[in-house]
């Protein structure tokens, strides 16, 4: 089922799209301009197909649907997200991913500050962040779990791979990095290292669905070596306190 | 090691009544009592016992007393022993203090300098045993008007209401820093109460799905256990953005709290730390707040009202406002002396204001504003009596949160040590050998009883006023009078002084 945006008030049109969604399992919204919240806690089972540019927190409390955009993502991209999909032909603003608790987010360029921040994982919930591009300041800060990937293609020589500030607080989970990245930009409490054959598995699981969604070339990609960022200590701080 | 202070509690044992029965010695999770190497004689030691009466309270002959250790240091307005026992204690350690409980310090209490009106010949009071008097109580934004159809139907349509048969509810206490069995009873009394109870930041157990329609749930900045079935299985939704014990700070329920069903409820997995970051990383102004409530109201297809719950400082009034305008339905202010599991002491003991002074300058503002009616307000962070909650609405709350009077009725005694994690009376702990100390059957109904008392306490107030119900209290100062207080508090109080 086909809805135009345009200028519709976010509050009509996603009621709209909810309405459709009652009986039948796909929406295409054309003609988006900045309406918010699409998306937002769509099911499993569902897709919601958006040309244009979406509004701030886009799939938020994402439980299970899919949501693909043609086009850029705001901020807020997958807030608080609890399973699913999201796949952005393009680059996305601030906080995307924050708190997300499983499901998997392909952003085919960059991302701004505050990326996959408190990501979690539980179980089997294991969320992934995917990034074509580089990411702004504060990327996996107090990340508790799930997995974030930055691959930077397409990186100017002046870019760095991410901000400053990177994975400050972290306390789970693992950063896939493509090439070279700002030392002097990572947190303390991180430890580097290579990837194992787990590691690689996982990694290219991730990449795979990466290529097949933006038509990136796997091997010219895997060219180039990657690390891994874990926390040094699930408990930073730990020994921070003591009993008064 | 050399110990550089003395214990803060002495445990006497009255050797005429001690039958070295051992009760105290099972009792203690802090070890101060224990058999010596004869296998039957119970002795102590002093130095961790944080007088939390449990011992007193169980011992079977009554041998035991807890008193303050008395070994005096020479006198000092300064120096104080605690100031030098904090001392010492970062000096062994490093560390940050922690403490628990709200504010402990003499800074000045403001209902007990308030004093309450009573009808005198003018206007009858009222009996509340022999006449009806409404205490109910709805939460939500009221519409500015009312528009009906000819035949009287209403045509506006109203914002959700959340009603309520006492103007108190359970606050926001979470399952991790508190057990699932005083889960189970706070859910439990809040629903034969006809109240709520809050789920605080950790999610709610899956045990207590079917009691969601009484639950506040609550989302904080870790946002653990949030998801779309979470916040449509609530009365209301609550965005946790301060707390009055930590203003400014985050939380952090340490991995040790951390079992398999704290897991559970949180979505994380065992052991691991659950960090709350101290600002929620997608709320960085008053329009980013905005945006959480509408995708709260988006999410619950505009079901669900959508508190804002922040700490008492100073700027609050102009907060409140912003927060009224970015369409919160319900704000929710927490006083400096509000209770906490785990605090840095530095925190609790000097930031942010008493709710008396934060309650009474929002109320005033939003009503110079003329938004007071966009908003209920719920006050926190303490009420301790019924009193209190009288005073409270009188000053302009809608109703209150209590929730360290609620602990003190199931068993807690203030020892201010639940970042132990220790908590003999099976609070404040995850540790199965004490949660399984408290009986929520029994606890539910202590929580019914104490609400059930201010309930009729509150009634009875209200009836000496000549009032009948609770909606013509609400910010009606001129039934407050203020006792030993300076013009300018009577002023941020809006109160006039006894007398006057
Ligand atoms: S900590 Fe509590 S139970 Fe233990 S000795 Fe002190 S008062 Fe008794
Ligand atoms: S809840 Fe338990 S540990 Fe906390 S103050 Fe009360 S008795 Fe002490």
């Amino acid at each position: 089922m086909k809805i135009t945006a345009g200028l519709t008030p976010y509050g009509e049109l996603n009621r709209q799209v909810r309405e459709a969604l009652e009986t039948t399992d796909t929406v295409t919204l054309e003609n988006v301009n900045g309406q918010r919240y699409i998306g937002c806690g769509l099911d499993a089972g569902k897709t919601v197909t958006i040309y244009g540019t979406p509004g701030n927190d886009m799939a938020c409390y994402l439980n299970g649907g899919r949501v693909e955009v043609f086009g850029n993502g705001q901020d807020a991209v997958g807030n608080t997200m609890s399973g699913g999909e999201i796949v952005i032909h393009g680059h996305v603003g601030d906080a995307l991913g924050y708190a997300m608790r499983d499901g998997e987010i392909y952003i085919e360029q960059g991302v701004s500050c505050r990326g996959g921040i408190h990501m979690k994982e539980f179980g089997k919930m294991k969320p992934a962040v995917v990034i074509g591009g580089v990411a702004g300041a504060f990327m996996g800060e107090y990340m508790a779990g799930g997995v974030i990937v930055i691959l930077g293609l397409g990186k100017k020589p002046e870019d760095d791979l991410f901000g400053s500030h990177c994975a400050t607080g972290m306390h789970g989970g693992k950063i896939y990095l493509r090439g070279a990245y700002p030392e002097h930009h990572v947190s303390r409490n991180i430890a580097v290292s290579a990837l194992n054959e787990e590691d690689q598995k996982e990694l290219d699981g991730y990449l795979q669905k990466y290529c097949a969604y933006f038509g990136a070339d796997m091997e010219e990609i895997k060219s180039v070596p990657f690390v891994k960022f874990t926390p040094e200590s699930s408990r930073p701080y730990g020994n921070m306190y003591t009993a008064n | 090691m050399m110990r550089y202070f003395q214990p803060e509690f002495h445990i006497v044992r009255d050797p005429a009544r001690c039958i070295h029965c051992g009760c105290c010695v099972r009792q203690c999770a802090n070890e101060c009592h224990y058999f010596d190497e004869d296998g039957k004689t119970v002795l102590c030691r002093d130095e961790s016992c944080v007088s939390c009466q449990r011992c007193v309270c169980l011992c079977p002959t009554g041998a035991l007393r807890i008193e303050k250790f008395k070994s005096d240091y020479r006198e000092s307005a300064v120096w104080t022993q605690q100031v030098q026992k904090e001392i010492c204690r970062q000096a062994s350690t490093g560390g940050t203090l922690l403490s628990a409980m709200g504010n402990p310090k003499p800074y000045p209490i403001y209902w007990d300098h308030m004093l309450l009106n009573a009808s005198q010949v003018t206007n009858p009071s009222i009996d509340p045993l022999r006449e009806p008097m409404e205490i109910r109580t709805f939460l939500g934004r009221k519409p500015d008007r009312l528009s009906f159809t000819k035949d009287k139907k209403l045509l506006t349509e109203m914002p959700p209401q959340i009603k309520l048969e006492t103007p108190i509810l359970f606050s926001a206490m979470s399952f991790g820093s508190i057990s699932l069995n005083a889960h189970r009873a706070l859910s439990a009394a809040a629903k034969e109460l006809g109240t709520l109870f809050n789920t605080g930041e950790g999610g709610l157990h899956p045990d207590l799905h079917d009691m969601g329609q009484y639950a506040v749930v609550q989302v904080a900045s870790g946002r653990f256990g949030v998801h779309k079935d979470y916040l449509n299985n609530s009365a209301f939704i609550e965005i946790k953005i301060g707390q009055g014990a930590k203003p400014g700070i985050g939380g952090h329920l340490p991995g040790e709290k951390v079992n398999v069903e704290v897991s559970n409820a949180r979505m994380i997995p065992v052991g691991s730390d659950a960090i709350s970051p101290a600002p929620h990383h997608d709320i960085y102004s008053i329009e980013d707040l905005r945006q959480l409530i509408w995708s709260l109201k988006e999410v619950t297809e505009g079901k669900k009202p959508v508190c804002v719950k922040i700490a008492a400082v100073h700027n609050c009034a102009a907060i409140v406002s912003g927060v009224a305008r970015a369409g919160a339905d319900i704000i929710a202010i927490d006083g400096f002396r509000g209770g906490t599991g785990a605090a840095p002491t530095r925190i609790r003991d000097n930031v942010g204001i008493p709710i008396e002074l934060a309650l009474a300058s929002a109320d005033q503002r939003l009503r110079d504003e003329g938004i007071r009616s966009r908003v209920s307000l719920l006050a926190a962070g303490p009420t301790r009596n019924a009193a209190d909650v009288v005073k409270a609405i009188a000053l302009g709350a809608d109703a209150v949160y209590i929730a360290s009077a609620a602990l003190i009725a199931i068993g807690c005694h203030m020892c201010q040590t639940c970042n132990t994690g220790r908590c003999n009376w099976g609070i404040a702990t995850q540790r199965e050998d004490l949660t399984r100390r408290l009986n929520p059957e029994i606890a539910k109904e202590r929580l019914v009883n104490l609400v059930t008392a201010w309930n009729h306490e509150i009634k009875e107030m209200l009836g000496g006023m000549g009032i009948n119900s609770l909606d013509s209290l609400r910010g009606n100062r001129l039934m407050l009078r203020g006792i030993g207080l300076t013009e300018k508090e009577l002023s941020v109080l809006g109160i006039r002084h006894a007398g006057e």
